[in-house]
């Protein structure tokens, strides 16, 4: 059963990988997609059913969508892709990578350093995560709530045509 | 005599009412007020006398206004003493000056700036008096440096000519160098011990300091510095002559009457210190026998009158240093009275003739003037006669007792050089009058002054020239007198025949070559010896071109090399290095936000690594 | 359906493919000129983070990961719109997607 979980692991790796070296948005925003399903699984492997499949209706079902509607807006064509390949050179590259490189070499070693504790021993349902909600987290929801509302009505005068 | 502040207070309220009133105040008021003060004062300060010298002798009569300021142990005190040296003074300056603003009141007419000029020399008057009655040397500093900002402000009054502002700053910045040495001198008083009130200094100065040793010595060796500086006396003496760029009331009451002789105050006031540094004592006789004869031989060349008599008072005050110097105190400041007198009504009397002759005080350039300003003649006579110590003036008796008691002490070289002095302040004092007032008449018409503010103060300082010597003023309270030998006194009349015998030969050699003679006297300076001589003595001896050359030029010098101001360079490194950091800095501003995010990363990385790493 | 795995999987793994991820996202954000791809990696980094909160609550088997998870989900809701907000605006101004076509600085 663990396999399932490195090779969703694996997937989602190499889709973002295609996510930030991809040229044409569209593929790319289709690699984004194929990463958080990946990302979905590997929740639904650590016995976490309920973010699971928040992932997928809202990451994958709402964001990405959003994303898919503005790129269909903006038109971006065959002339994009060019773009990102004049713009996507290995002197653009490097240096981020090193850096993010060197980012992730510190993590791992941090990480992978010391004995390892095991996870996913047990599921935590919807039923769990709700009472938790509504219980001592309900402020946190609330406060969640004014977000998305402030980012409703930011998004609705930053959109708008004058 | 809790009256006493109100000494200095009516001349200090002329000075702010004719400075801030300037322009409002017509002539008159500025003479009333200008001389009304000063008059006050006089009037206060016989009041006062007379009250003094009721008290028991050797009483003195401290009046304290108030603390100046109590800093870890250091409290001088804004405090007035009375004691018999101080009352001598105060007469001095309130009463000559009285007589001579009253001159001055008539010089002055007609002058633009009228009333600036009264309030100069109220300034100046209030000044003098803090000095000669303050209680700790603190204060005489504060008036001593007062005297000397009147005195620049005096002799610069006429300031649209630049040359009068060139003398002025000469002599303020000359002075200032004297002031410095004083300064360190009161800090070194001070620091040793640990007061600076002159009753204390005195008593505590020979508990505290060996004799001879070398803490009295610096102390005294600096106070003669500022001594030197403030009396125009070797080798400070080079701003006096500079300083007859002002008015001629100006030379009459500063450089003649008062703030000339503050440096023999100072030593007068001070001398248990200088006792106590024998060094010093004898090296300030010896300054004043030089500077004594160096003034004589330059006074014989010059021909501009205020000059001669510029070198003479340089001279007198060299009489007075002598005397200190051989431990003639009483002598010397006896003198220092008798020399106001005489002194300030041969300067009054040069300004009448100056004004006489239409500002002309080139003395070949006049002449006869004996018939033609006969009382400005027999006034100026009677100076004179008191500045040759011609018997029964005041003058022969006070140099007269200078050089007895320098003989009596033993101070032969002194004695010597204050003989020679005598025959030197006769040849040149005649020759002043034989030239400008006998002889053919060289001046165009000669206007004859009139009127009583002229007249009166010429007529009351002959009087006091004359008679003053008969005035006793006792001094044995504060300046002591050592015992004379039997011996000594018998030479005292030996001793006097022979001053009187040299000064009469001085009168006749200056009639001789002067009146009768002329071309002889031409011969003389016109010889090879003489051309060399009267040219090096009517420069002063050099001094001018000499510090010119030590400091002037040096200064200059390096004022040259340092064009580019090492200084400023190495301050200005602090902001070029900023400005440097700031270009560098600016680099990192480029606007791109993916170099914002890579520096974002960049500074997470090195916590990071710092993390694992610390 | 219940899944129940007795062996467990290691949280640091977990962890380290959230790292991974994260590292990945940033390196795009670094790289990326395009302003949708920009957004695009800061998702990925948001999800990134999101897994690890999911595998923390995991391995204390406590629903807080998973509240966690939730409200990151609902900022990146929020970051994403406002952010294409902005880009739609960039695009109507400037003609162009180019981030870095706003810039004024001369640094």
């Amino acid at each position: 059963m663990t396999f399932f979980f490195y090779l969703a692991a694996a997937v989602a790796v190499l889709a973002t990988l295609l996510v930030i070296f991809g040229r044409n948005p569209v593929h790319a925003l289709l690699n984004l997609v194929v990463s958080l399903l990946a990302v979905a699984g590997m929740f639904f492997m650590l016995g976490a059913p309920f973010a699971g499949a928040l992932e997928i209706i809202v990451y994958a079902g709402a964001i990405m969508v959003l994303f898919v509607f503005v790129v269909m807006m903006l038109n971006l064509g065959a002339e994009t892709t060019d773009q990102e390949r004049r713009w996507l050179t290995p002197k653009t590259w490097f240096a981020p990578a090193v850096l993010a490189g060197l980012l992730l070499v510190g993590l791992l070693h941090v990480l992978l350093g010391g004995a390892t504790h095991a996870a996913a021993l047990a599921t935590v349902d919807a039923r769990q995560v709700g009472a938790h909600l509504f219980g001592p987290y309900l402020l946190a929801v609330e406060l969640a709530s004014m977000l998305l509302l402030a980012a409703l009505v930011a998004a609705y005068h930053l959109g708008r045509h004058d | 005599m809790n009256l006493l502040f109100l000494v200095f207070t009516f001349p200090l309220l002329g000075f702010l009412t004719l400075a801030l009133g300037r322009t409002r105040i017509s002539e008159n008021a500025a003479a009333v007020i200008g001389v009304g003060t000063v008059g006050a004062s006089a009037l206060l300060t016989a009041i006062i006398g007379w009250q003094f010298y009721q008290l028991p002798t050797g009483a003195s009569y401290t009046q304290l206004m108030w603390t100046w300021m109590d800093v870890d142990g250091f409290a001088p005190r804004f405090a007035l003493r009375l004691d018999q040296l101080s009352m001598l003074m105060m007469f001095v300056i309130t009463g000559v000056g009285f007589f001579i603003h009253l001159f001055a009141s008539w010089y002055m007419r007609g002058d633009e700036a009228y009333p600036r000029f009264f309030a100069y020399m109220n300034l100046f008057v209030a000044a003098m008096l803090f000095l000669v009655l303050g209680d700790n040397l603190l204060f005489l500093y504060f008036g001593w440096e007062g005297v000397g900002l009147a005195s620049y402000l005096l002799i610069g009054f006429w300031y649209k000519d630049a040359a009068n502002g060139a003398a002025a700053r000469k002599a303020f910045v000359v002075t200032r160098i004297g002031d410095t040495f004083m300064a360190i001198g009161l800090f070194i008083i001070f620091h040793g011990l640990g007061t600076l009130d002159i009753q204390q200094v005195m008593t505590l100065a020979p508990q505290q300091w060996a004799e001879g040793g070398t803490m009295a010595t610096a102390a005294a060796l600096l106070l003669l510095g500022g001594a030197v500086g403030k009396s125009a006396q070797l080798p400070l003496q080079t701003w006096l002559p500079d300083a007859m760029a002002g008015p001629t009331p100006v030379s009459a009451l500063i450089h003649a009457a008062t703030m000339v002789t503050a440096g023999v105050y100072l030593i007068a006031r001070t001398h248990v210190l200088f006792e106590l540094a024998p060094f010093a004592l004898n090296l300030v006789g010896w300054i004043g026998g030089i500077t004594l004869l160096l003034a004589g031989f330059t006074a014989l060349t010059q021909s501009d009158i205020k000059k001669i008599l510029a070198y003479s008072t340089m001279s007198q005050i060299g009489y007075m240093f002598l005397a200190l110097g051989a431990g003639a105190y009483q002598p010397a400041v006896f003198h220092l009275m008798t020399h106001a007198f005489f002194k300030a009504l041969l300067f009054l009397s040069a300004g009448s003739v100056i004004l006489a002759c239409h500002h002309e005080q080139d003395i070949f350039r006049m002449g006869g003037l004996r018939k033609q300003i006969p009382f400005t003649f027999w006034v100026f006579l009677i100076g004179s006669l008191g500045l040759v110590a011609f018997p029964l003036t005041s003058g022969f008796f006070s140099k007269d007792q200078i050089l007895f008691q320098a003989w009596a002490y033993g101070h032969r070289e002194l004695y010597w050089m204050g003989l020679a002095g005598a025959f030197m302040t006769a040849l040149y004092t005649f020759r002043l009058i034989f030239i400008a007032f006998f002889g053919d008449s060289h001046a165009h018409e000669v206007h004859k002054p009139h009127g009583a503010d002229h007249s009166l103060p010429l007529a009351v300082l002959a009087v006091a020239a004359l008679f003053g010597g008969w005035i006793h003023i006792p001094l044995d309270a504060v300046l002591p007198q050592a015992a004379i030998s039997e011996q000594a006194e018998h030479a005292e009349h030996g001793l006097a025949l022979t001053s009187v015998a040299v000064s009469f030969a001085g009168i006749f050699c200056a009639w001789f070559f002067f009146l009768k003679n002329r071309a002889a006297a031409a011969a003389i300076r016109d010889s090879a010896l003489g051309t060399l001589l009267f040219r090096w003595w009517r420069a002063a001896f050099g001094f001018d071109w000499l510090y010119d050359k030590l400091f002037v030029q040096t200064y200059l010098l390096l004022v040259r090399v340092n064009r580019r101001d090492v200084a400023d360079q190495a301050i200005g490194l602090i902001p070029r290095l900023t400005m440097l950091l700031n270009t560098q800095f600016t680099h990192t501003q480029t606007g791109q936000l993916r170099w914002y995010a890579g520096a974002m990363a960049a500074g997470a990385v090195v916590v990071i690594a710092a993390v694992i790493l610390l | 359906m219940e899944t129940t795995s007795l062996v467990g999987i290691p949280m640091e793994h977990g962890l380290a493919v959230a790292g991974i991820l994260f590292a990945l996202g940033l390196a795009g954000v670094m790289m990326r000129r395009d302003i949708l791809f920009l957004l695009m990696s800061l998702e990925v980094m948001m999800n990134a983070t999101a897994l690890a909160f999911v595998v923390a609550g995991s391995r204390w088997q406590q629903p807080d990961g998973q509240i966690m998870f939730i409200l990151v989900l609902s900022l990146a809701a929020s970051e994403a719109s406002v952010g294409l907000a902005i880009l739609i605006q960039l695009h109507r101004r400037f003609r162009t997607l180019d981030v870095d076509s706003a810039s004024e600085m001369r640094g």
